[in-house]
């Protein structure tokens, strides 16, 4: 126990290690808060959505946040429901009129508009028409039509408004100043107004409109209209754990594996050693592309599968040579004298004594781990169920984000894996400094 | 170091009762240890003759000191007697038991009947183990389980090496520790299975002349309090007096010498002993104007040793046509003094 706190007390000396060590404890914080706020279930079902969840939200939309450095603010989404308090609803025998007043003050035009009527009738559906006033109280008169149960009423579909505006996009077109050059939004409170008439006693109809934006949450959207957060903060525990488990999984391996061949040395020996070189000239990411291929793309196995193949490796080769002298030590020589066996010699006496020297190669080895995962989803051998920062790099890239001018959905991700895998690299580095004290400078 | 040790401390109570009475502990007879040595890993390039043809008796409670050069054979002759290695030819017999036939449950067993003292205290213990677990260790491995009983047996070996306050000694590590009291730690190792026997290598060393005299006197308390049979091995034949009763002198794999302590000091037969003898300094002022008579060249090489007596190419009273020819026996010229040297025949 001592040793554990001398060793954070020298770690503290590091400006760099604590800087790193933070970062660490602030990425299992948010491990441990997506687990709790967005359980697993609900994430996939999020994420490949499934629930229709995704109707109201913008595609390719930036992160919100960046409005606060931008000098044109970008709009965020707008839905107007009709049963919203702020509307104004006038009944007349058999026609409903909603007033829907929003007020709009971007300095760019919504991405899209799109507005979703359902209805209950019995024998002959509603009939709706649509129409927004201005703030300069301009009428502009939008189409109008039956609505059966439901219905999507896209405005960029709409052909007599494509033909009307012709080269302008409707969403422009209708909250621009006239005349603009530029175009450019028309602040102030606009009113949509629909207007439904009723055939049926007891039939209703509702209204629900959306202005979509440019900026939504914390991480943008993506070309499905999913918010990245879900991505972003579920690849956080999978990368942790995958880096995590590859490095203890192979590290603590290669250690006992060593000490074995080493101790029982002779055909054994001769056994790891074959193997061990073997395995070295294997191509790693080919076995596992064949793998990920032609068996199974789920994370365990490729994760079973980059321990496997990692574990006969260079570290079984250092760690060897520094049994070697361990091996011939007078302890080990002296626990023989007092009757230890092969086990305990090798678990007890050989082992813990290089763990001092595995903790800082392990530590570095960590975000190793965390970018193979990584590349092996851009790779497109990601888990196909699960979200990781990978596969949200491996999206963007086939959508062409950077081509399209979609920063932000290349840089969060890979912010995120450069972070990880600095905050790791500079605790290793600090520790490797307090556990070989000759690697200090002057 | 004579002159360090009170002359009076020095008596003999093992040559005033006969030890020879007490019977036989350790037998070895004819023992060969020899190392293969490889060539590309599989091919067979000869043998390394460590230990070749050694024979003695040790007695109960008798201590033997083994003295030579470095690379004689005395560390290979002492893991033998442990069976960390096993003998090429010869026997070794514990008891009346061989250690060559003796399965490796046996061998634990017999283990547990030694105590066993290395050179480096520091490098005898585990640099990651506290001292508690260092003296546990060989409780637990030997199937000594109770907590209580672990408890007493670490703290009366403590006491018995005389590391006073027990408790604070407990937690400490290998580092935290002197010199003196890492040698203590490891004798206490030694002590706490209730051996009857001690093979002590070299084990005041790489110890501070002040410490050694302690090291040693708390050895020689333990021999006589707990009646060890004792196998002291060292080059320093200063300390050997101390509290051996018979010395035997290897050189090259052999024992050419075994011999009372006071015999040999006197009246020593083979040149080899004599050399090691005159070699012996002696803090004298005296000496610095001496020069003294030392053989030349350096001991053989144990893959080819030299034909006849291995000493011959050194030996400045060599009898040509014999020595060279013919490995000497045995001679005995005073009882419980055998010499193999031809000059006695």
């Amino acid at each position: 126990m001592n040793s554990i706190k001398r060793t954070f007390n020298e770690l503290f000396k590091y400006p760099s290690a604590v800087a790193g060590l933070i970062i660490i404890l602030l990425l299992i914080a948010l491990s441990i808060y997506t687990l709790i706020a967005l359980p697993y279930d609900r994430a996939i079902s999020l994420w490949r959505g499934e629930s229709k969840d995704w109707y109201a939200s913008p595609k390719y939309a930036m992160p919100a946040w960046i409005n606060s450095f931008r000098k044109n603010k970008l709009p965020t989404t707008i839905i107007l429901k009709t049963d919203d308090p702020s509307v104004v609803k006038t009944e007349e025998k058999a026609t409903v009129i909603y007033e829907m007043p929003f007020v709009f003050t971007a300095d760019a035009f919504p991405s899209e508009i799109n507005v979703f009527f359902k209805s209950t009738y019995t024998s002959s559906p509603p009939f709706v028409g649509l129409s927004i006033i201005t703030p300069d109280e301009r009428e502009i008169k939008l189409g109008n039509f039956k609505v059966e149960r439901s219905l999507a009423y896209y405005l960029s579909q709409d052909q007599k408004l494509v033909k009307k505006y012709k080269d302008i996009p409707i969403q422009e077109a209708l909250l621009m100043q006239p005349d603009s050059k530029p175009r450019k939004p028309l602040k102030g409170t606009y009113k949509l107004i629909i207007e439904g008439v009723t055939f049926d006693e007891g039939s209703t109809v509702s209204a629900e409109a959306v202005f979509y934006g440019k900026v939504s949450g914390i991480a943008g959207t993506d070309h499905k209209r999913r918010d990245l957060s879900i991505a972003l903060l579920w690849g956080t525990p999978i990368a942790l754990m995958f880096g995590l488990v590859a490095a203890v999984g192979t590290s603590l391996t290669q250690l006992i594996i060593s000490a074995i061949s080493t101790w029982f040395g002779g055909w054994i020996d001769v056994l790891i050693q074959r193997i061990t070189n073997v395995n070295m000239v294997l191509p790693f990411l080919p076995i596992l592309i064949m793998i990920g291929t032609f068996y199974s793309r789920s994370i365990f196995v490729i994760l079973t599968c980059v321990i496997l193949l990692s574990i006969f490796g260079a570290g079984i080769l250092t760690y060897r040579a520094m049994f070697m002298q361990i091996k011939e030590s007078p302890y080990i020589e002296a626990s023989r004298s007092y009757g230890a066996s092969n086990s305990r010699i090798i678990f007890k006496y050989m082992v813990p004594r290089l763990i001092p020297m595995l903790i800082p190669g392990f530590v570095s080895l960590i975000p190793s781990y965390v970018f193979l995962e990584s590349s092996l989803a851009i790779l497109g051998l990601g888990d196909p169920t699960i979200p990781t920062w990978g596969k949200v790099i491996d999206e963007s890239y086939n959508s062409g984000a950077l081509f399209n001018g979609y920063y932000y959905w290349v840089l969060e991700p890979s912010f995120l894996l450069v972070v990880t895998g600095l905050a790791f690299a500079v605790v290793g580095y600090a520790l490797d400094r307090v556990f070989n004290p000759r690697l200090r400078g002057q | 170091m004579d002159h360090i040790i009170d002359k009076n401390e020095k008596a003999e109570p093992f040559l005033q009762q006969d030890i020879r009475e007490r019977g036989v502990l350790l037998s070895i007879r004819d023992l060969k240890i020899w190392f293969e040595l490889r060539k590309f890993g599989f091919g067979h390039a000869g043998y390394v003759h460590a230990v070749d043809g050694v024979s003695f008796d040790l007695h109960n409670g008798e201590s033997i000191a083994v003295v030579g050069e470095s690379g004689c054979g005395k560390s290979t002759l002492m893991k033998g007697i442990l069976g960390l290695h096993r003998p090429t030819e010869g026997e070794i017999f514990f008891r009346g038991e061989s250690i060559g036939e003796m399965k490796s449950k046996e061998i634990k067993q017999y283990r547990s009947h030694i105590g066993y003292i290395q050179q480096d205290p520091y490098g005898a213990m585990a640099p990651f183990m506290s001292v508690q677990r260092i003296l546990t260790e060989p409780l637990s491995i030997n199937g000594i389980k109770d907590h209580q009983q672990i408890q007493d047996m670490v703290h009366k070996a403590l006491e018995e090496v005389k590391v006073f306050p027990v408790e604070d000694y407990l937690n400490k590590f290998p580092h935290m520790l002197s010199g003196g009291q890492q040698q203590r730690i490891v004798i206490a190792r030694s002590m706490i299975l209730n051996p009857n026997f001690l093979v002590a290598d070299e084990p005041v060393s790489m110890l501070d002349a002040s410490v050694r005299v302690e090291i040693l006197r708390l050895l020689r308390s333990l021999q006589e309090s707990r009646n060890l049979a004792v196998i002291y091995i060292t080059h320093d034949l200063s300390t050997v007096s101390y509290f051996s009763r018979r010395i035997f002198v290897m050189y090259a794999g052999q024992i050419v010498e075994k011999a009372l302590v006071q015999d040999l000091l006197n009246n020593a037969g083979h040149p080899y002993t004599q050399a090691l003898l005159t070699g012996t300094s002696d803090p004298d002022g005296a000496n610095a104007h001496k020069l003294k008579e030392v053989p030349p060249g350096e001991p053989p090489n144990l893959i080819n040793p030299p034909k006849g007596c291995r000493f011959h190419p050194r030996c400045p009273k060599i009898i040509r046509g014999l020595c060279e020819v013919e490995a000497p026996p045995e001679f005995e010229p005073e009882p419980e003094h055998s010499v193999a040297c031809w000059l006695l025949r």
